[in-house]
Parts: C-alpha cells; sequence; structure tokens
C-alpha cells in the first residue's frame, strides 16, 4: 500500500530531499488518495461508510449526544476501542467518569472475523434464492439492486466489537494512554496566559497542547522513525461538569468559550496526526445560536436521537429499531465535493452484541384491521421522515379503503 | 416545475450535463460562473464589493472560484483563511489549475492561516513588537479587529507590478464566534472597505453563512448590514425539498445596481447548480441534466 508521506496533505510535514526509504504506513489507517487524506476508521464500520470512508486524521467529529447519553458513549467506547487495536495512541478527557475507568469499560474486539463472515454468508445466501426466481409479474424490477440494509463496505477496514465482552487488560495496556480527569487536575496556575476562556477548557487545550509536541505528533521531531496517530476522546464537552453554563441557561455568561475551545482544537488537529471525537449534550443546549456555530466549527457533526421514553418507542413503525440517526454535516475537505452515501434517513440498532447504523425502512402496512386512532397516529409518525413512505395513508382524513 | 424562469441575460445556457463551451488551456476557476456573471479574468472589475452568502450548504466553492479567478488575473490576494489550512485550498486550487504555493513564494498571494496564527498566539513565545500577531482580540488585550484590519492594509498596499489588489475573507462568521462584537467586525469591514475599495482601487469578495431562521442574531445583524452594502451577493442555498443527488442546490446572484444609481432595480437570477470533482456546472431550474 502506497506509503502515508504523500498522502499526508494536511500536516506541515515537509519531506527531505534524499531521505532515504520512506517510513512504513501508519498502522490502521487507509489512504483516500483522490481527496489527499488519510482515513481512520470509527470503530463501527456502518459509520465509517456514513462519513465517506472513515474519519479523516486531522478532523474532528462531533457525537450530539442521545437523552441519556447511552447510545452516544457507545460510539465513543468503539472510538477508543478501535484505536487500541490497530495500535493507536490513545487521550481520554471526561469531567464526568475517570478516563481509567473508562477504558476498562471497552468492548472486546471480535478478532476471529467470524461476524464479517456471518454477514458474507447471509449476503451470498441471499443472491442465490433470487437467481433462482424470476419475478413474472413486475419483471421490469427483475434487474434492480436489491436494496441494502447496512451500508458495507467493499474493502476491509475497520473491526467488530464485542459489547457484551469487555477488552482484556493486556490488550488495554499495549498501548499508551494519556489521560485528562479534570477534577485531578492542578489548579490553574496563575503564570499561564489567561486565554479568556473557561479555564477548564484551557487546562484541556493546554494537555493536549503539550502532549502532542511532546510525543512528537506534529512532526517536530525529524528523527522520529515510527510515527503513530493519536485519538482524542472528550466526554461530554459543554455539560455542567465542565464548569459551563451553556446547558443549563439560556443566556450563558461565556458563550464564546466552547466555540473558541473548538477552534484551537481544530488548529492544534490540522497540524498533527491525531483525530478527535466529541460528544456533547446537545439537547440540553437551548441556544440554538450556540449549536449552529458549534456545527459550523466541527467538520462531522452525526446527532444521534434514541425512542426511549417517546412515544415512538412502542410505535410499530419502529419496532426494529433503538433510535434515529441525523447527519448533520459532512465536511468537504480537499475537495469541491464530499463522498457521502445518499441513504439520509439512517437509524441504529443495538443488539445483543452489535450496534449497527442502518438504512431506515418502514415495514409494509399489512394489517386490515388496523383502527382508526392508531393508523392516525402513524401517519402522524410517518409525516415526520424525511424520505417518502408512500404506503402508508397521510393525513388526518377519515378515508378507509 | 413551474416553467422557465426568466433570464435577464441573453447569453444561452448549456443545459444538458457538462459544459459546451470548449475549456482553454489551463481552465482555471468555474468558467460557466464567468459567463454568468459576465466576468473574464482579462479585465477584472475595480472597488467591488462581493458578499458569498450560504445557507443550509456548503459555498465555499465560491470561495475557491473567486480565489483561482483573481490570481489568474494577476491581482494581488491578501486571502484572510480563518476556518481551513492552507493546504486544503491548495489541492482544490490545483484542480482549478492554480498553484498557490507558487503565488504565495512570488509574492502575488498573502496568506493569512487563521488557524496558525491562533496557536501561535496561544501557544507560542512572546510576540516581537513588530509584528503584532493580527488575531489578537482572542487573547482579550483588545476588543477590536484593528490588528487583523493592520494586516490586510500592510500586505495589500505594498507597491508591486501586480493589478489591483483583492482581499478574500473566508469567512466572517467564524469571527463572531471567537469572540469579536458584531459592531467590531463591521467596523472592520469598513475600514477595509474604505482602504481597499476606495483608496486603493480594489476588490473585497467575503463568505458568511446564514439561515433565514437562525437562531444567532449577531449573525443575521452582520449579515443583513453586508447585504445592504455590497455590489454583488452570490447566495448558495441547499434545496428546499431536500437532498438530491443531481442538484446540490440554488445560487441567487443579485446584482446590486440600486446600491450606485438611485432609480434602478437590483437584477436577481436563480440557478441551480451541481459540483463535480473539477467543475462546477450551472443551469436553469428545472433543466438538470438528470431529467433532461
Amino acid at each position: 500500500m502506497a506509503a502515508a508521506g504523500g498522502a499526508r496533505g494536511r500536516t506541515s510535514f515537509q519531506r527531505r530531499p534524499g531521505a532515504g526509504p520512506r517510513p512504513p504506513a501508519l498502522p490502521g489507517t487507509r489512504p483516500a488518495l483522490r481527496r489527499g487524506q488519510l482515513l481512520l476508521s470509527s470503530g463501527l464500520p456502518s459509520l465509517d461508510c456514513v462519513l465517506g470512508g472513515g474519519v479523516a486524521v486531522g478532523t474532528l467529529l462531533l457525537i450530539e449526544e442521545d437523552k441519556y447519553g447511552l447510545y452516544s458513549n457507545l460510539l465513543f467506547k468503539y472510538f477508543l476501542a478501535e484505536g487500541i487495536v490497530c495500535g493507536h495512541e490513545l487521550f481520554v478527557a471526561s469531567a464526568k467518569e475517570h478516563p481509567d475507568n473508562i477504558l476498562k469499560e471497552l468492548p472486546a474486539p471480535l478478532l476471529d472475523d467470524s461476524h464479517g463472515k456471518e454477514l458474507g454468508n447471509e449476503a451470498a445466501a441471499v443472491k442465490s434464492e433470487d437467481l433462482q426466481d424470476s419475478m413474472k409479474i413486475a419483471w421490469r424490477y427483475q434487474n434492480l439492486p436489491k436494496m441494502e440494509v447496512s451500508p458495507t463496505m467493499h474493502t476491509k477496514f475497520g473491526h467488530y466489537y464485542d459489547i457484551s465482552k469487555k477488552m482484556s487488560p493486556e490488550l488495554c495496556q499495549s498501548v499508551k494512554f494519556h489521560s485528562f480527569y479534570l477534577h485531578e487536575e492542578l489548579p490553574f496556575e496563575p503564570k499561564m496566559k489567561t486565554w479568556n476562556m473557561n479555564s477548564g477548557y484551557a487546562r484541556l487545550l493546554q494537555s493536549i497542547q503539550r502532549i502532542i509536541s511532546q510525543e512528537g505528533f506534529d512532526g517536530s521531531d525529524p528523527q522520529q522513525k515510527q510515527r503513530n496517530v493519536l485519538r482524542i476522546g472528550i466526554q461530554s464537552l459543554g455539560s455542567i461538569l465542565w464548569g459551563d453554563d451553556v446547558c443549563c441557561s439560556d443566556t450563558p455568561e461565556d458563550p464564546q468559550s466552547l466555540t473558541k475551545f473548538l477552534y484551537v482544537l481544530r488548529g492544534l488537529l490540522r497540524k498533527s496526526l491525531s483525530a478527535c471525537i466529541i460528544t456533547m449534550p446537545a439537547h440540553l443546549i437551548q441556544n440554538k445560536a450556540i449549536m449552529e456555530r458549534v456545527t459550523n466549527l466541527s467538520d462531522m457533526v452525526v446527532g444521534l436521537e434514541s425512542f426511549i421514553g417517546s412515544e415512538r418507542e412502542t410505535n410499530p413503525l419502529y419496532k426494529d429499531y433503538h433510535g434515529l440517526v441525523h447527519v448533520h454535516q459532512i465536511p468537504r475537505l480537499n475537495s469541491l465535493i464530499c463522498d457521502v452515501s445518499d441513504t439520509k434517513d439512517l437509524a441504529f440498532r443495538l443488539k445483543r452484541k452489535q450496534f449497527t447504523i442502518e438504512r431506515l425502512h418502514l415495514p409494509p402496512d399489512l394489517s386490515d384491521t388496523v383502527s382508526r386512532a392508531s393508523k392516525q397516529d402513524l401517519a402522524g409518525s410517518a409525516k415526520l421522515l424525511s424520505s417518502g413512505c408512500g404506503a402508508m395513508a397521510i393525513g388526518k382524513k377519515h378515508l378507509d379503503f | 416545475m413551474g416553467g422557465r424562469p426568466r433570464a435577464a441575460h441573453a447569453q444561452p445556457l448549456s443545459a444538458a450535463g457538462p459544459s459546451a463551451l470548449p475549456a482553454p488551456h489551463g481552465a482555471a476557476m468555474l468558467a460557466e460562473l464567468n459567463e454568468l456573471l459576465g466576468a473574464a479574468p482579462e479585465r477584472p472589475d475595480a472597488g467591488k464589493f462581493t458578499l458569498l452568502r450560504d445557507t443550509q450548504t456548503d459555498g465555499s466553492f465560491l470561495v475557491h472560484h473567486f480565489l483561482s479567478f483573481y490570481l489568474r488575473a494577476g491581482c494581488k490576494v491578501c486571502f484572510v483563511a480563518l476556518l481551513q489550512s492552507f493546504s486544503h485550498y491548495n489541492i482544490v486550487a490545483q484542480k482549478l489549475g492554480v498553484n498557490l504555493a507558487a503565488a504565495k513564494e512570488q509574492g502575488q498571494l498573502v496568506f493569512l492561516e487563521g488557524l496558525q496564527s491562533c496557536l501561535d498566539l496561544l501557544f507560542g513565545e512572546e510576540e516581537q513588537p513588530g509584528q503584532p500577531n493580527p488575531l489578537q482580540f482572542l487573547s482579550g488585550s483588545s476588543p477590536d479587529l484593528r490588528a487583523l484590519f493592520d494586516f490586510v492594509r500592510v500586505s495589500l498596499s505594498a507597491a508591486d507590478s501586480w493589478k489591483g489588489p483583492v482581499l478574500l475573507v473566508d469567512d466572517l462568521s467564524v469571527l463572531l464566534s471567537l469572540g469579536a462584537a458584531p459592531v467590531a467586525v463591521l467596523d472592520f469591514i469598513h475600514y477595509c472597505r474604505v482602504c481597499v475599495c476606495c483608496q486603493l482601487k480594489g476588490n473585497i469578495v467575503v463568505l458568511v453563512h446564514s439561515n433565514e431562521d437562525s437562531e444567532d442574531e449577531e449573525n443575521e445583524l452582520v449579515v443583513n448590514s453586508l447585504c445592504h452594502h455590497s455590489d454583488l451577493i452570490l447566495w448558495a442555498e441547499g434545496l428546499a425539498t431536500g437532498f438530491c443527488k443531481d442538484v446540490h442546490g440554488q445560487i441567487k446572484i443579485i446584482k446590486r445596481l440600486s446600491l450606485r444609481q438611485a432609480a434602478e432595480q437590483d437584477v436577481v437570477q436563480i440557478y441551480q447548480y451541481k459540483i463535480q470533482d473539477r467543475n462546477v456546472s450551472f443551469f436553469a431550474r428545472g433543466l438538470s441534466a438528470a431529467v433532461l
């Protein structure tokens, strides 16, 4: 595979002429040559497809948390677990849980590829069935591609994890791990420059910058032969535990701290071999202007909406799923276009061992004794979907065919 | 799909797929957009303020277009790039036929990388007195954007052999997120306009984000004020009907003739566009290649 030297378009590395053999490719990365980017897996292959191949080195993935933070926490752990399996270094920051505890809770990887084989077997079985029956009535639809439920990648990139098992401590210890737990940090030294920012955020930025320059992720040490990628994970940024009241009040005291933090973080990421995931309790932020600015300052923004506690939990339309996935932004970096999939209606589901993101597929309305009230409920919630689901009666008309 | 819109200019549009115009050697910028605007790199305008606005979509292709257009025209460009790194613009500009690194070395392009300046300010050593950091307002010492304006003025006023100076800003809404007050941002633009457009007879192109039902009042204030003072507004919007694979958005071109002459009306043209790897194709509403 082409070495990473040419594909790192975004960092400030300069390849010295006559520098000898090219350094080996970075572990766990895949170049996207058309855009001159280096991609990492987010830990969830279906999310990689949604993001256009993966998380690019130097970018920020913002996850808007669902109401109870359960599923966004899973995505956070997948990202970190993928870092361990690929051998990247980790930096975990949190004000809620101690990062060592987060590390203990990571899911175990399915390294024997049994899941990958299962998916392959299912797809093959389905294809062989198809070849046998040819359509007799709707024969014009014979040659249309079969609908793909879960977006699949053609090349093998990313791993699968089993959330019912924890990652073994030996595997966890195999990578270098840096942590930042807000409540254990030393109080703000007066000689540090006051940045006009929330002190928790300022300390976090200084910590990140120190790790990046000390460990050489920004290419400051040209003698370093073995380069690696730093995966940064920040949990629940913007919540009250960070000392920011953006989530509790409509007119926060310092609304610009969060956006300044994201801007400086973007600067640090663009100048180093790192990628960052941030989960943010967006549903608590009442001032929508701040969320708009935060979205503009992040590269990829994915929002999770879980059905827990809402009326959709018992809605038969959504019986297979646990929530919806909204992709708010995909960047166009190094190119005029961006590679995104065409499916915009995505939902996620948490099976016993697996978390997947799939295309939202509504089941056909086969029941002929649907009562009028429930049919109106279904129609009402069907209107909220962005794709046209023509099978349902729309509106509150009392027409029953 | 309601009939063809009344096109205000008589030039035919290439509605069927890729542009029918032969691409000149080393075609740079977006040739179709030049045709729609009536602009040519041989005779760039002077003293114009162009506002690029995007709503619910990414209007950065317009920034790439103007950057390569003015470099092609031989103008001296001061690019205040607040949101992305140099290599991002470089890679896209190469696809459009312009080499930013060479332009920078020859002195035609003065590139301010906002992200790098910010890091230098916050993590670097103490600044030298002769070279203040353009993004000084971040550290809170001065609430206005004077240092940024001084940077622009110094880089464009140097006596050079290039044609008229151009200031390009991507994007202005970020300054509000970084703590600048809306009045400070408007003052900065006003000073720049006096210096670049009036004194130096150059052009300014600025990108802002806006949203009609946005709750970001400061941003809307800045955008509305800029709209009133611009000579040309290019407004890229996402389609109201949602995502479409073949039509990526709609662009409104507003030529503000009423700004210069009291009796004139503004000319508004609306087209739809599709962005490809090296080109953006424009067509009248409803006449996308996928439909014909």
